[in-house]
């Protein structure tokens, strides 16, 4: 059942230097008891796509749709946001210190969590909730630790609370954005592995914003891969990893060190991610793109359906069937490039030969 | 833990006199504690805070160190102690053979050219209002190797070296991004021609597609310098990319060492195992059918460790023993001689030490 359905979500800044284009277009569906992963770089506007949703992006103009559970939540007032946010979707930040207050006890902020949408729960009962959920998120001693104040708990357990104070109201979605970003990698697994654990009790939609495609491979149902605001390739989570069609995705694959390849050079993109306020034309990646042709520089590309089920979508003009990492694809992409370069794309894939961290993968 | 060092190769711990030439930098029986201060008015210690306790390695001319671990297990501090940054508790550091243990100011200055660091975070380690031509004409300055034009040319030939536009030359960092900025902290680092460059985690702040750049500069520079690099990161899959050998620091106190492939392959420490199991991976179907080993627990604090192995508390091997004797960094029988382990019951080959099983999908 779709839970979230996001149309064609625009968001703007207007600021002194210019129009800060920072999410262009963007579609996608959630279902419950799923896990949407959005992946892509600095910049990229996954933060600002979810933070929309919530109306914590003052000052963008927001333009599209996302109905969630029937209604739009690009709609809704600020009172009527109030009793969505926290007690339907919640969130999870990457920085759990800055995300609770130093000043009140940590079983406080639960507690305070639960009486603001439901004043009818006393405080008792709602400290009591607050141990529960303590206990439920792996704290240990949680009758003890709720009266902790955060800088008492360390940064795993403080990302745990925060988890335990998204789950005070049973919300029907979780955004967890970058979650275990600042956690060291043994805490990570232990807080993904909750993660799941809780989402699969109660059948929660997750969202999960990441640059790190190990955690999207770990967790993940779906895939959407994020470039310069624009949704570049939206798959299964299989189909991602291992039958890419968009170069950038492709490309993000690539420039990780991998043990299989463990003495190979690395691939990297070449290049810098693009300014939000002057985007290249036409498709955004062009400049770094290996296999950049001529209509990558006038028309932008929109999501089509590639490769073989339908579900897989990707924006870029390569034939729809070369997907993959094998020599076969690469063939197909090649002699597409060979037929759709001609003299203005030839000027940019030569730029890119030519730039210092080009390794020899530009087809010029 | 003694300073005589069981016999190891590469670039772990050589002690075959043979070896030595190729060795660049040996550090034995490393200590350093940070005093806990409390009180008001007369401040006294009240404990330390044991950062760096015994740790011993060596790093070969050419070859890259990795050291990994969780924050608070030292590696930093160690870093900046091989860097002569801060003074240390006790124990050696000896460069290309001479000691450089807590030298002056002055007579560690010559060393200083040898060694240099590149840090982590591309923005805090450029002064924002200098412009970059001048941020890395700095080292020719300090040790007034060049001057005037001579300065500008050598600064643009290391722009250009790498990977940066040498016209930028008079740009301020803000105008630069993140990969660029920390492309600036390599010329930096580079300027003097050092042999010994200490990268703390240089690549964790970036974007993969631009940790690739950076990885791959570092990887040239090496071949054309001869350079060392002491290698820290927390990215398991980073240092395997990167380094001959590594060290697995857990809470001041080396766990396991060794040359790279031992120690991913089959390693013997059950931290290091679990470290590994924890990591990442990019791949679906891997990280599927993984045996997660899901530590319980949070590093302890390192003014108080734990008794006997610091790692006991965590470990799902632990026993009676591990909480009173210390294990000794020692070779483990079956494995090479370069592959150190500090641990009293090592993981076997094919032993399973995940405690809950693959969480299952529906």
């Amino acid at each position: 059942m779709t839970l979230l359905s996001v149309k064609d979500l625009n968001v703007t800044f207007p600021t002194a230097d210019g129009l800060v284009k920072a999410v262009r277009g963007v579609s996608f569906d959630v279902d419950a008891g799923r896990t949407l992963g959005i992946v892509g770089e600095s910049g990229s506007g996954k933060t600002v796509l979810t933070q929309t949703l919530l109306g914590l992006t003052p000052g963008g103009d927001v333009s599209g749709s996302a109905m969630f559970d029937g209604i739009d939540l690009l709609k809704l007032t600020e009172g009527e946001m109030r009793n969505v946010r926290g007690a339907q979707i919640a969130v999870i930040f990457q920085d759990p210190l800055t995300s609770l207050h130093p000043l009140y006890k940590v079983g406080w902020q639960i507690v305070e969590m639960i009486r603001a949408h439901d004043k009818s729960v006393s405080k008792a009962e709602a400290t009591e909730r607050a141990v529960d959920l303590l206990r439920r998120v792996g704290i240990p001693r949680p009758e003890v630790r709720v009266n902790d104040y955060p800088h008492q708990f360390s940064g795993g357990m403080r990302q745990r609370a925060m988890i335990a104070m998204a789950l005070s109201l049973s919300p029907k979605m979780i955004i967890a954005d970058e979650p275990t970003t600042a956690l060291d990698a043994t805490v990570q697994a232990q807080i993904l592995d909750l993660l799941l654990r809780l989402q699969q009790d109660s059948d929660t939609a997750l969202i999960m914003i990441t640059h790190d495609l190990g955690v999207v491979a770990d967790i993940a149902d779906d895939v959407v891969v994020m470039y310069a605001g624009r949704a570049a390739e939206k798959a299964s989570k299989h189909d991602i990893f291992y039958r890419p069609h968009h170069p950038y995705t492709k490309g993000l694959l690539e420039s990780i060190p991998n043990s299989s390849a463990a003495a190979e050079r690395l691939k990297p993109i070449t290049g810098q991610p693009p300014s939000l306020i002057t985007l290249p034309s036409g498709c955004a990646f062009h400049p770094r793109c290996a296999y950049v042709m001529d209509r990558c520089l006038t028309e932008q590309p929109e999501l089509v359906a590639v490769g073989e089920a339908g579900v897989h979508r990707s924006a870029c003009f390569l034939p729809t069937r070369a997907v993959g990492l094998g020599d076969e694809t690469e063939e197909l992409r090649r002699s597409a490039v060979g037929e759709g370069r001609h003299a203005a794309a030839a000027e940019v894939a030569e730029a890119i030969a030519a730039s210092p961290e080009a390794e020899g993968s530009v087809i010029a | 833990m003694s300073s005589t060092l069981p016999a190891g190769a590469p670039a772990a711990m050589p002690t075959d006199p043979e070896l030595e030439d190729d060795v660049l930098v040996r550090v034995d029986n490393l200590v350093k504690h940070f005093p806990v201060k409390a009180g008001g008015l007369i401040s006294r210690t009240v404990g330390h805070v044991q950062a760096v306790d015994g740790v011993s390695l060596t790093i070969g001319r050419g070859q890259t160190l990795g050291l990994v671990g969780e924050t608070g297990c030292g590696k930093s501090t160690l870093a900046r102690c091989i860097a002569g940054l801060i003074p240390v508790t006790s124990g050696k550091i000896t460069f290309e053979g001479r000691d450089i243990t807590n030298l002056s100011r002055g007579a560690m200055r010559p060393f200083r050219r040898e060694m240099q660091m590149i840090f982590q975070d591309p923005y805090g380690s450029l002064n924002p209002r200098r412009r970059v031509g001048s941020i890395i004409g700095d080292p020719f300055s300090i040790h007034r190797t060049a001057t005037g034009a001579e300065r500008k040319r050598a600064v643009q030939e290391l722009m250009e070296r790498v990977g940066l536009n040498p016209e930028h030359y008079n740009r301020f960092p803000a105008e630069f991004s993140g990969g660029q900025r920390q492309r600036i902290g390599v010329a930096r680092a580079l300027a003097l021609r050092p042999k010994l460059i200490i990268c703390d985690e240089p690549v964790s702040a970036l974007d993969v597609s631009i940790q690739a750049q950076v990885l791959n500069l570092l990887s040239d520079l090496q071949d054309d310098f001869g350079l060392s690099y002491l290698f820290i990161a927390h990215d398991l899959e980073v240092v395997r990319h990167v380094s001959n050998a590594v060290v697995v620091m857990y809470l001041g106190k080396i766990a396991e060492a060794g040359p790279k492939a031992p120690v991913y392959d089959t390693p013997r420490h059950p931290y290091t195992a679990a470290l590994l199991s924890a990591a990442p991976a990019a791949d679906p179907d891997s990280a599927a059918a993984r045996q997660r080993i899901i530590l319980t627990g949070d590093v302890p604090s390192p003014i108080n460790p734990p008794s006997g192995c610091r790692f006991h508390p965590r470990c799902p091997k632990a026993q009676e023993l591990c909480s009173e004797q210390e294990p000794p960094l020692e070779i483990k029988p079956g494995d090479p001689d370069s592959h150190l382990t500090a641990c009293h019951f090592p993981v076997q080959a094919g032993e399973q030490l995940a405690r809950a099983g693959r969480r299952e999908r529906r």
